[in-house]
């Protein structure tokens, strides 16, 4: 700022040149720089910075971004089959309502009193997870489902103190490029081989994988690939013989109709929160969730908040904190914490809150059914175009399959590029994913597709494969 | 006390509304919202889906969600909104180390529109060029900001992004061949708890440099003798959670990197420095930022956040991947990094997030962001300034000396003195409508209050908030049991810690309670 010609910037009340005089006085100095007295020469920065000067009205500045903005398309525009982990879901207007709370969007991490209602919100936001997945405990969000994945085989190693994580290799790539990191070089990953008709996870090579050093199995159902799991039971049963956990990711919307992990034998339930209630902010808005049984040797190893509900002096008010923290949580102490805990998602775990109190059991099992019958139907229509074979394992899907191209003499690729054309944009090209898959595509089915959308798509893809 | 006005001791009481826990607002068969129906044509094809699933895979028993009806579900929320206190609220500046400052609305409304909302990660690059060119250009910006070479917006907090400046550390040597050897990373005990805690995640031993208890400074001699050529790097904030700014900064990189390690810098909060000094001039190899501390996003209540993370040349290789690159014509994503770490997130960036920050800055230019940093520093200095003269509480360390953007106090001699606690001032703080933080570990200075008024808040609300502590003081000594006894203006009262800690008694979820309780 030169001193002669004052800028008074609507975010900066105190730049007021009598304000800032009365306050330097008050303090004892002449100018601010005498403030850095600190910072040595060498290292003050001499010159400015090279960047744009001040878009100074809040309406240049609204043009300004929003007309690099409109270089986008959105799946508003056309019609998307994305999804991979980030779907093209309803967001009940409630829902936007409270996350743009200016109590909620701006508040940070203050004391259960002030901040009562962000600790109130967060506990029922676990304890509505918790009904839906059936399990008694539910963390605060983590970043999503790659961290919640992640810090489930971190936590499934403190528990059994072995350091082997089984993983099925056909979750997520880009998860499973999160889990890796995040667990080199303390944990070693063996991948679990799927059956390549059904898609399921192969039963003969988990019980050779499965040894002393086995901390646990992370497998996804639904999967990545949108096939449902149906040896659950047996699994659990495989791996309980050998003290090793069980681990699950799953996508909770599936949850109204399909059997909760917890069900068919989980330690661990993982996944993301984007399909309730968020937007998909090109991939950044995520939230990952962590469930378990009320078991102390398992409670003592979660590095997320948990907030828990008590009594206070009054009679009849409830009060909320957190549970284990000083011991568990690095916050607590640094040295012995688990992992590490801070800001993560909790907004998103707010919103989720806030649509699970609105669908109910009858909303989530009535999603659930649109989506599976939507999938269906056009599963079975593409299908019956020549060439396509879908879904590509002999399997039940939920909300995503696999459409095999392979036999089109097209490329993905190409097909994709034909039907952008046409304001649609094709399933997840799974080519690079899964190379010895072929030329095959990743479909995502919402509740969102009309069948207006699905016919559309039938049509163009029998135009184009013609 | 003051007699301005402006600045008076708040009459406050927060809203209290009495309300119940969701479960408890259910009616069997009201409805919250309705789910889109298939039509007609597909279900006449398809049937109802559901006895497609193989039958041990369908759900029998639905789970005990409450039925509400939707305005009833809005209220409620609307009422645990007001019985939260955001900064939009409040004179947000008790919690030091976070940087709570304005939000700007116009980069809500900006980050709400479809063109940000509606837009999927794996969609045709041709399609989100604007999502792509406000990445880059952000990444251009902090590049001044910090001198660092290039940077990477994939790490959803600043303690994801210090698990990615670890896991790139250990690449880089294990490409090297000296991961065996190099099995230590070095922080400091007033660096946040992360920066030790991320790093041990990544299996490495960390030592901690505690520092000198006149100067308040990291003690030199103490990380002369710990860096060893087993040191694979030094995680360190500057300055630290005490605002003093560390002069011997380039003497430690230059230290650390003659053992050959890699200089990690902490920027998580770099408010009070923004164009005044960078990491490049200090010496080091990576920084972050985090855009929802210094670049004015949202906190919502604990995230979404973004740890932008930067780094010099050489280590560009081992970025996450993919990084936002222009080629001259067009924005790309680059999955080419040669010894890239992979993924710390399942999407490659945090663009809610990335575009406010791009919003904020591009509403503040190059001028004011250093004006940022000023005013940021003024108002901390002010302060200080005022409350080391309020009776019972200190700053400890550096005596005399200026600090940049935030304290560290101590209200030790206020406890010796009357009995009274950081923890019973923070609560009554709550009665005036504000929040005081009791801070994170470490626990060294002891009775800790920590205060960092970022640039957003005038000079009348500053002083409301010294106005509100000099009350407080003055209660706890003359009339303790008020602030021992606090709140009393707030939503609720003194919490029974004993259900936190006892696995019998702790509930983390509706249905624990009742069964833990025995309530019906």
């Amino acid at each position: 700022m030169t001193k002669n010609k004052p800028y008074i910037h609507p975010y900066i009340p105190n730049s007021v040149p009598a304000v800032k005089k009365q306050m330097l006085n008050e303090i004892g100095v002449k100018t601010i720089d005498e403030l850095y007295e600190d910072i040595p020469g060498n290292l003050r920065l001499k010159k400015k910075m090279n960047i744009p000067s001040a878009l100074t009205s809040e309406y240049e500045l609204k043009n300004h971004v929003e007309g690099i903005l409109n270089k986008n398309q959105t799946c508003n525009e056309n019609i998307s089959f994305l999804g991979g982990g980030c779907a093209p879901h309803y967001v009940p207007a409630i829902c936007d309502e409270i996350n743009h709370r200016s109590e909620f969007l701006t508040a940070y991490a203050g004391e259960p009193y002030e901040d009562h209602g962000r600790f109130q919100t967060l506990f029922e936001y676990q304890s509505l997870m918790a009904e839906l997945l059936d399990v008694d405990v539910v963390n605060v969000p983590t970043f999503d489902w790659g961290q919640a994945a992640s810090t489930s085989c971190r936590m499934a190693q403190r528990i059994t103190k072995r350091d082997t994580v089984l993983v099925s290799e056909f979750i997520s790539p880009n998860r499973l490029m999160v889990i890796k990191n995040y667990c080199h070089p303390v944990m070693k990953i063996e991948m679990v081989k799927h059956d390549k008709k059904t898609g399921l996870l192969d039963l003969k090579d988990l019980k050779l994988k499965i040894n002393k050093d086995v901390a646990g199995l992370y497998f996804e159902n639904p999967s990545y690939l949108g096939f449902i799991e149906t040896q659950g039971k047996e699994i659990s049963r495989l791996l309980k013989k050998n003290k090793s956990l069980m681990i699950v990711g799953c996508d909770p919307i599936s949850l109204g109709v399909l059997v909760p992990p917890s069900n068919y034998g989980s330690d661990l339930v993982c996944g993301d929160i984007q399909s309730l209630g968020l937007h998909m902010g090109f991939g950044g808005i995520s939230g990952g969730f962590i469930g378990s049984a009320d078991d102390e040797n398992i409670i003592k190893e979660y590095p997320s908040r948990l907030f828990g509900i008590s009594k206070t002096s009054v009679e009849g008010e409830w009060g909320f904190g957190d549970v284990l923290y000083d011991d568990r949580t690095s916050f607590g102490n640094r040295e012995d914490g688990k992992e590490f805990v801070g800001t993560a998602a909790a907004l998103w775990g707010i919103t989720a809150a806030v649509y699970l109190a609105l669908m109910g059991p009858k909303g989530m099992y009535e999603i659930g059914q649109v989506i599976l019958q939507k999938s269906q139907y056009l599963a079975s229509n593409l299908n019956r175009i020549k060439g396509i074979k879908t879904p590509k394992f002999n399997s039940t899907n939920f909300k995503e399959f696999i459409v095999d191209f392979n036999k089109t003499g097209k490329s993905v690729e190409k097909i994709n590029k034909a039907l952008m054309k046409k304001g649609i944009y094709g399933g997840k090209d799974l080519s690079k994913e899964f190379p010895e898959f072929g030329e095959c595509a990743l479909y995502c089915v919402t509740e969102t597709h009309t069948q207006e959308k699905l016919d559309k798509l039938i049509t163009e893809l029998k135009q184009i494969l013609k | 006390m003051e007699s301005n006005v402006k600045s008076k001791l708040r009459k406050f009481h927060q809203a209290k509304w009495d309300e119940q826990i969701i479960f408890e607002l259910d009616t069997p068969d009201e409805r919250g919202i309705v789910v889109p129906k298939a039509e007609k044509h597909i279900v006449n094809k398809i049937g109802d889906g559901v006895s497609k699933i193989p039958a041990n895979m369908i759900r029998r028993k639905s789970p005990a969600l409450p039925e509400i009806g939707q305005m009833r579900v809005l209220k409620h929320y609307l009422r645990l909104s007001q019985q939260t206190l955001g900064a939009d609220f409040n004179v947000d500046i008790g919690q030091g180390t976070c940087t709570i400052k304005y939000n700007p609305k116009i980069n809500e409304v900006i980050a709400n529109n479809p063109k940000a909302s509606a837009i999927h990660p794996d969609q045709d690059e041709s399609t989100v060029q604007g999502a792509l060119e406000i990445v880059y250009k952000l990444d251009l910006f902090l590049r001044e900001v910090s001198g660092l070479d290039k940077f990477s917006f994939q790490s959803p907090s600043g303690s994801a992004a210090i698990l990615a400046m670890a896991s790139m550390v250990q690449k880089y040597f294990e490409v090297k061949g000296e991961s065996e050897q190099r099995d230590e990373v070095i922080t400091t005990i007033f660096s946040h708890p992360s920066d030790y805690s991320a790093a041990a995640v990544k299996g490495y031993k960390v030592k901690m440099v505690y520092h000198n208890p006149n100067t308040g400074l990291p003690d030199l001699s103490s990380l002369k003798e710990q860096l060893s050529e087993r040191t694979a790097a030094i995680f360190i904030t500057n300055p630290e959670d005490t605002g003093i700014f560390n002069p011997h900064i380039k003497e430690i990189t230059e230290l650390a990197h003659k053992v050959g390690a890699i200089c990690c810098y902490d920027q998580a909060n770099a408010n009070g420095i923004l164009g005044i000094t960078r990491a490049r001039e200090a010496g080091f190899d990576m920084c972050f930022f985090n855009l929802h501390k210094t670049f004015s996003t949202p906190h919502g209540c604990g995230g979404p956040a973004t740890g932008a993370l930067g780094v010099v040349k050489k280590l560009y290789d081992y970025l996450p991947k993919p990084t936002v690159e222009f080629n001259g014509k067009r924005y790309y994503m680059n999955n080419n990094i040669k010894h890239s770490i992979g993924r710390v997130r399942s999407f490659p960036t945090m663009f809610p997030v990335v575009l406010r920050a791009y919003a904020w800055i591009m509403s503040l230019g190059a001028d004011g962001l250093k004006e940022t940093a000023e005013i940021a520093v003024l108002n901390n200095n002010y302060l200080l300034n005022k409350i080391r003269k309020i009776k019972g509480a200190s700053a400890p360390y550096a005596k005399g000396k200026h600090r940049i953007e935030q304290v560290r106090y101590s209200w030790e001699k206020l406890h010796k003195d009357t009995g009274v606690t950081t923890e019973d001032v923070t609560l009554r703080m709550a009665d005036f409508g504000f929040h005081l933080w009791s801070s994170h570990h470490p626990f060294i200075v002891k009775q800790p209050f920590t205060i960092e008024p970022t640039e957003a808040y005038s000079k009348d609300e500053l002083d409301e908030y010294i106005n509100t502590l000099k009350h407080i003081s003055k209660e706890a000594y003359t009339t303790p049991e008020v602030v021992k006894t606090a709140p009393h203006n707030s939503v609720v009262h003194k919490i029974d810690h004993s259900w936190y800690d006892d696995p019998k008694k702790w509930a983390i979820t509706w249905r624990l309670y009742k069964k833990k309780h025995k309530v019906k």
